[in-house]
């Protein structure tokens, strides 16, 4: 989850964001186009052009993903129309209609809405995530300000770091006896490494000036952390929490179907158990979107914070 | 004339894996109260080295330096320096950036509103009022720059340290920005030490022009006395013989005595 890890998840990302701005780039020439007519008349031949115009650009920029969804939605169709175990498209959308119609019933513990499943699964993310950034940001910022203590600590995060969080959770099953804390657990172990990792990186990266303005203004350690320390961090800190959110939502779902209870990852293995293979194809949608969600929301935050240009 | 700073016999030496690095050595300077002094020579000769230790910022190994009769021990709000790079915080704005030095040198003593007055003022005297609310990033390099010398002169400092403040900026910017300068410090009668590569701006801005030698054990080789009228008019000087004769006198020393030297 350091450099090599940041790196793929934005090289991952680059299309996406490409796409958007040629979407916009296009947007924004096929506005300047009608300008030749120095009046505008709301429905001359102008205004058309410019609608026209206005309509091939949302075309240009919508029709490229609804093409590659209609693929694999054709593909899908194709490979499961003479039967077989896995449901055919119609058949999926139908169950999803049946199911998202009410999504938040509740009869009994193992029976319930798969709203609450994903209600359940995102407050174990939110508890054990959070209980990570509230050590692991500290712990990061300690890291990167004292080499001592990074030269203590950097052999057992090495150690650490690349083990499956899942191992971790007989460990959390020992000591917490029951399985919801557990579960936490291992979101909480696999959540903590990037935002270490990553705090650390910026604390070590602040640029000399910055802490030389500090020196020569004097500044009380106070402020040198709110107004130098912190913000110059804070991007590194996002990427590491974007990080720990993008995994932490990988090993929910591992970690539910292990100890059950609600939550996204124990419904599709109780679906599994229940054969019902579209609940199971729903839930791998709904898993995506909700990663989808939260990677942009943070990528929106980031974005915010963002002080390329200096 | 009162010595705002006093620099005596002070050397500057590095530990490198090599050995010991002899940067500075056997500097004597005395700086007077309102005087504006040019720091120049071949890069790698230690200029900077010199006012970080003016500054602070690093401690001599030989030698003394006071401000003030004080002994600089460290950074402090009186010698404020402009760098090269403006180094402004980019998620403050031009405002804040400035705020953040009068809150930290007049925090103390004075209100909220006289704190915020003097921000204003420092803003105003580089022509900058409009941009206040402007993050570094929205603003050109030479504004950038002016706002650097705002945050610097807002802390109302004993001596201006500048680390080749237009070194970075386009040639018609550097000089508008040389002739504001100018103005601001005989308005201020501010005491300045700048650092530069640039021979026009250390006869144009400065009162005396220090020559180091080439490094390493850098030290100081000729102090060249700028007898011109103030205020300095760049165009008239163009034409001036006094000013080619300085001019020329630093070229001598850095291209024939410093060169030869070197070789």
């Amino acid at each position: 989850m350091t450099v090599v890890a940041m790196a793929e998840r934005s090289t991952g990302l680059a299309p996406a964001s490409g796409t958007a701005r040629e979407g916009e780039a296009a947007g924004g020439r096929a506005e300047v186009k009608p300008i030749t007519p120095a009046v505008v008349v709301p429905s001359g031949p102008g205004f058309a052009e410019r609608a026209g115009d206005a309509l091939r650009a949302l075309a240009a920029a919508l029709l490229p993903p609804i093409i590659g969804l209609a693929l694999l939605v054709g593909l899908w169709h194709l490979g499961t129309a003479n039967g077989g175990g896995i449901p055919t498209p119609a058949k999926t959308w139908e169950a999803a209609v049946a199911l998202f119609s009410d999504p938040f019933y509740r009869e009994g513990p193992n029976d319930q809405g798969i709203g609450w499943n994903v209600l359940a699964s995102l407050e174990r993310v939110g508890i054990g995530f959070g209980i990570a950034a509230l050590v692991g940001i500290p712990a990061g910022f300690m890291l990167g300000r004292f080499a001592v203590l990074s030269k203590m600590m950097n052999p057992i995060i090495s150690l650490l770091r690349p083990v499956s969080p899942l191992a971790w959770l007989p460990i959390g099953l020992l000591v917490f006896q029951r399985a919801d804390p557990a579960a936490t657990w291992t979101i909480f172990i696999c959540s903590i490494w990037p935002m270490i990792l990553n705090t650390a990186q910026g604390v070590t990266r602040i640029p000399q000036d910055y802490l030389n303005v500090a020196r020569v203004l004097n500044l009380s350690e106070w402020k040198i952390f709110t107004k130098i320390l912190f913000p110059a961090v804070l991007p590194y800190m996002l990427t590491g929490i974007r990080l720990s959110i993008g995994t932490a939502w990988l090993v929910i779902v591992a970690a539910e179907m292990l100890t059950g209870g609600v939550g996204i990852g124990f419904w599709v293995w109780d679906e599994w158990n229940n054969l019902k293979v579209e609940h199971i194809i729903i839930a791998i949608f709904v898993i995506g979107v909700v990663g989808l969600l939260l990677e942009q929301a943070l990528m929106l935050v980031a974005r915010r914070f963002n002080y390329e240009s200096r | 004339m009162k010595k705002t700073v006093q620099i005596q016999d002070v050397g500057q030496s590095f530990d490198t894996k090599k050995g010991r690095f002899v940067a500075l050595r056997d500097i004597q300077l005395d700086i007077h109260e309102g005087e504006s002094i040019a720091l120049i020579g071949h890069s790698g000769c230690g200029k900077s080295t010199l006012l970080n230790l003016i500054a602070g910022l690093t401690t001599p190994s030989t030698g003394v330096m006071l401000c003030d009769g004080r002994e600089i021990a460290g950074p402090g709000p009186e010698r404020a320096v402009v760098f090269q790079n403006h180094s402004l915080l980019p998620w403050l704005t031009c405002y804040d950036n400035v705020y953040l030095a009068v809150e930290r040198v007049f925090g103390r003593k004075e209100g909220r509103a006289s704190l915020k007055q003097r921000t204003h003022d420092a803003l105003a005297l580089v022509g900058l009022s409009h941009a206040e609310t402007k993050f570094p990033h929205e603003i050109s390099g030479g504004m950038k720059q002016r706002v650097g010398i705002a945050r610097a002169l807002s802390m109302q400092p004993r001596v201006l340290l500048m680390d080749e403040p237009f070194g970075a900026l386009d040639a018609l910017t550097r000089a508008r920005l040389q002739d504001e300068l100018m103005k601001i410090l005989s308005d201020t009668g501010a005491t300045m030490v700048m650092v530069t590569h640039d021979v026009d701006e250390a006869v144009l801005l400065s009162d005396r022009v220090v020559m180091l030698t080439n490094g390493p054990a850098a030290t100081i080789g000729e102090i060249l006395e700028v007898k011109l009228e103030r205020p300095r008019d760049r165009l008239a000087l163009a034409h001036d013989p006094d000013f080619a004769e300085y001019r020329a006198a630093i070229m001598e020393f850095l291209y024939q005595k410093q060169l030869k030297h070197a070789a």
